[in-house]
């Protein structure tokens, strides 16, 4: 693995739902201002360690934890961590766009003001920032008071990472954020993903090999509920080590 | 659901507790830690919802209590009777409907002097006189009244309700549901008090005439009046367990040249029968308890007798037309409590097995999958 | 034989319709029967004035006010505490509390539960037991004014009444919101309470309301809890606090229908007394259907 400065730490993550173990020893680092995706057949865990990582996973019963993921040097996963602290840090966009049934405004200033923030004007601030950096600034400027459902999808999916980035994170957790989206719009987020990682952590799951190929610089594959292998995006798509991720990357199965 | 990231009351003690409300602003701005914080709102939300859930909890415990804790003073004769007598409503005589009445009219003149236990054998004896010189509390005749109404009730309703469902759920046309569906919702809002009143006024006076009947209010007009408030909760259930049977089958049954009613009686009609069984159970658990209607409508004599065209007073009844003149504490007073404590255990019964009887469609429904 | 088949078929459409219809036409020969008999009574006056004559002429405000008044408390206890207790259940507890097990099963009890049972413990509990607790407490046993069926107690009565349709429908209303809301929210690092508060709750407010009223409505037409927790069968002036015995439009059609003097000359009154609760019950349920039906297509 190259250098470069390791944001989050995985250390042999075990994960259960009830008795069935979902997640298998898993250890990988993901570095700062890089793009990570996470590949592999569904069912193979990828979205459960996405989630993992700002412990949505606490929000299902039964999910069991074990291992450490150290962000900032703290496992999250200690007793003396706060999930919704972890949470404003390390946000995540979903993959069926999720904007709330509000107005553009109200859905960016959704997070600045349950951290307290009251004063238009800096709310003001933050929402065309966070516009701005989602890209969707040119399209909504006007339309500000029409409700967050009233657009096209490819632009909700904006509108949700423009939420995101209105808490002002450090890692953006993507699970198939363009999985539903047409082509033009896919695109779209794909740019975008591009000019955001040069300010933030970005780990993105998706199904989509091409996507993982022109997006990220690194790749994880996994396969039931392990990692398989973990490197350089380009290595992975031209010469993987293991037999199992070449198979894969290259549609023989999944 | 988040059970990690809740605050046990564990967590904060005393001092702490202290120390984090006064520490609470300047934690807030250091921002890079991500250590566990104590949210004063968030603490008192999950407190006072609680809190709330379990005042909702222990009422629903007292009523149990209550009402078996009232009926009990019978069996062992120990009666707390009070000085204070608790009919500062002496002008009322309830349930005391002018076409019948003989000995309710010397009632207040009585007194109750023999407080003896009541026992098992009074219990079950025939005859219900609890305002007399010797007052009789057979719980008999009263049992087999409301027996008797609910099952004309149900014997009334079930195929009217289920007929009605059927054809909801396979012959009606778009316009059709569209009046039946809030038909049968209108029909569950009208209030018993009116139903009864229909029956009383209206109702009795057609049914005396069309089979020349001797007494104007008795078990079957009761019967007839209870059905309509039967009617939606048998068609309501039945007409869900209709819709939950698979799609294979009716489409497996069309496909091998089955017409639509064959389908329907003979396919969807049996798979859903456990369901409907359970509507039914619901609605004679509902006719049992229900009180207007049977109050207004049935008579209100507590003969012992099987003819459905005589009047009968139920268990429900005798609560609510006698409850008002008892005297707290004394016999009669328990006795009705006791008769609320049984119609309590036997309405539950019902909705348990029907509740036993959905629950196994369900998991059989789920089992096909 | 397909002409034979047909025939059933014929007759079991047949058979099936008229059930219906007789559905249909039990609800409009009541309707009809109800305001023919009460049109001629009936009369803003008649809203407006207090019974005369021994109630054998006059109007019902009494009635109304008093069944207005039974209905305002039963709401303002009954609905917060069964929505909390619905919060509770479907956001707070988890599907393995023993707790929460306990409160569903109660509450489906407590819906089957006859109307005259609550009114057993309304009498045995509030009337009986806190009443007489509270005149000992606050008059030293010697007045008698909370120890008897009174306003206050037949509206907490009928609270507890609608306690299952409020937490039942709320509950329902609550689970109908989308899990990627709350989930939206919480990635966003909003606390529990905040998402109940800013998500779950402002997405789940039109069935909070339906339920409500479905709870009133069912509240409103019941009789049978109140005939001995308060209500009264005239009184000569509205009820002036809490511990004072109310007059109610159901107990009042009841009570004029079996108890009344000559049941033929109020028989109009009667009616249209019957027309105006109809009415109240109606229209409050017609509301809820109007929001339920507003609520899905919402949700679609």
């Amino acid at each position: 693995m190259e250098n470069g400065q390791i944001r989050i730490q995985v250390k042999s993550l075990n994960l259960w739902y009830g008795e069935k173990q979902a997640l298998e020893n898993i250890s990988l680092d993901i570095l700062t201002n890089q793009v990570t995706a996470l590949i592999g057949p569904s069912g193979c865990g990828k979205s459960t360690f996405l989630r993992a990582l700002n412990r949505m996973n606490d929000l299902i019963e039964n999910v069991r934890t074990e291992g450490e993921v150290l962000f900032e040097g703290i496992n999250i996963y200690d007793k003396s961590v706060d999930a919704v602290e972890l949470r404003k840090k390390v946000g995540m966009i979903f993959q069926k766009s999720n904007p709330f049934p509000k107005s553009i405004y109200e859905n960016v200033a959704y997070g600045p003001k349950i951290y307290g923030i009251r004063d238009k004007k800096s709310l003001d601030e933050i929402v065309e920032k966070s516009l701005r950096q989602a890209a969707l600034w040119d399209e909504v400027k006007d339309d500000l008071s029409k409700s967050g459902l009233s657009i096209s999808g490819g632009q909700q999916q904006r509108l949700c990472i423009a939420r995101a980035l209105a808490v002002d994170p450090e890692v953006i957790l993507m699970d198939e954020p363009a999985s539903a989206l047409d082509p033009i719009a896919t695109s779209k987020i794909e740019e975008l993903i591009f000019e955001l990682k040069k300010q933030y952590t970005i780990v993105i799951v998706t199904h989509n090999m091409q996507q993982a190929a022109r997006v990220s610089d690194y790749t994880a594959f996994f396969y039931m509920g392990e990692l398989v292998e973990y490197d350089i995006t380009r290595k992975i798509f031209t010469t993987p080590s293991i037999k199992h991720t070449e198979e894969y990357v290259t549609g023989r199965f999944g | 659901m988040d059970k990690k990231i809740s605050h046990k009351p564990s967590d904060i003690a005393p001092d702490g507790f202290i120390r984090k409300i006064l520490f609470f602003g300047i934690k807030k701005k250091n921002k890079n830690s991500l250590e566990k914080r104590f949210r004063l709102s968030e603490f008192l939300a999950e407190k006072i919802i609680a809190a709330t859930s379990f005042v909702s909890f222990a009422f629903i415990i007292l009523i149990f209590v209550f009402v078996f804790r009232e009926a009990l003073p019978i069996f062992s004769g120990y009666t707390d009777k009070q000085s204070v007598i608790s009919d500062e409503l002496e002008q009322e005589t309830y349930g005391d409907i002018p076409s019948e009445s003989s000995d309710e009219a010397d009632r207040h003149e009585e007194l109750h002097q023999s407080e003896e236990p009541v026992t098992i054998p009074d219990l079950l004896s025939t005859t219900w006189q609890p305002v007399s010189l010797k007052p009789k509390y057979g719980l008999v005749p009263l049992f087999m009244a409301s027996l008797k109404v609910s099952l004309i009730a149900v014997l009334i309703a079930a195929p009217i309700a289920i007929l009605a469902a059927l054809f909801t759920a396979f012959f009606s046309s778009k316009w059709t549901k569209e009046i039946l569906k809030p038909s049968i919702e209108l029909l569950a809002g009208i209030p018993s008090v009116v139903v009864g009143f229909f029956a009383l006024i209206v109702l009795a006076t057609w049914i005396q005439d069309m089979f020349g009947l001797e007494y104007r209010l008795n078990a079957f007009v009761g019967g007839v009046a209870l059905a309509l408030s039967v009617i939606p909760i048998i068609y309501t259930i039945s007409e869900d367990a209709l819709s939950v049977v698979p799609k294979s089958y009716t489409e497996a049954s069309l496909a091998l040249g089955a017409a639509k009613w064959q389908t329907a009686l003979f396919v969807v009609l049996p798979a859903a029968t456990p369901g409907i069984f359970a509507a039914v159970l619901l609605g004679i658990g509902r006719a049992f308890g229900e009180t207007m209607i049977v109050l207004m409508a049935t008579g209100n004599a507590a003969l012992f007798s099987l003819n459905p065209f005589e009047p009968v007073r139920t268990l429900s009844a005798t609560i609510g037309a006698e409850m008002a003149e008892v005297i707290f504490g004394d016999t009669h007073y328990n006795v009705l409590f006791l008769i609320g404590a049984l119609l309590f255990i036997i309405t539950f019964a019902l909705n348990a097995i029907a509740e036993l009887f959905i629950r196994r469609r369900l998991m059989r429904k789920f089992g096909g999958k | 034989m397909i002409k034979k088949r047909n025939i059933i078929g014929a007759l079991v459409v047949g058979i099936t319709g008229m059930a219906s219809f007789a559905v249909v036409a039990s609800i409009v020969v009541i309707m009809v029967n109800i305001i023919a008999g009460g049109m001629d009574t009936f009369s803003i006056s008649f809203l407006t004035e207090s019974p005369k004559e021994g109630m054998t002429e006059g109007g019902i405000y009494p009635a109304i006010i008093g069944t207005f008044l039974r209905v305002i408390i039963m709401t303002l206890v009954g609905v917060p505490i069964g929505a909390v207790t619905a919060v509770y259940l479907s956001e707070y507890a988890s599907s393995k509390s023993k707790f929460a097990q306990m409160i569903r099963f109660a509450v489906n009890t407590l819906a089957g539960v006859p109307a005259i049972v609550f009114g057993l413990f309304g009498l045995g509990f509030f009337v009986q037991f806190v009443g007489q607790g509270m005149d000992y407490a606050l008059e030293g046993g010697s007045g008698l004014r909370w120890a008897q069926p009174n306003l206050l107690w037949a509206s907490l009565t009928m609270a507890l009444l609608t306690l299952p349709v409020v937490i039942v429908s709320v509950e329902e209303a609550i689970r109908a919101v989308p899990r990627e809301l709350r989930e939206a929210s919480l990635a966003l690092g909003g606390t529990k309470w905040q998402t109940i508060r800013k998500v779950v709750i402002p997405n789940s407010f039109t069935g909070v309301l339906t339920g409500g009223i479905l709870a009133i409505s069912r509240g409103a037409g019941e009789v049978a809890p109140i005939l001995f927790t308060g209500a009264a069968y005239f009184l000569p002036h509205l009820p002036a606090s809490l511990s004072d015995q109310f007059m109610e439009l159901g107990y009042h059609i009841y009570i004029m229908a079996t108890q009344s003097a000559d049941v033929e000359a109020t028989s109009g009154i009667q009616y249209a007394t019957t027309m105006v609760l109809l009415f109240c019950t109606f229209s409050l349920n017609f509301i809820a259907v109007v929001l339920r039906y507003k609520m899905r297509k919402k949700m679609h």
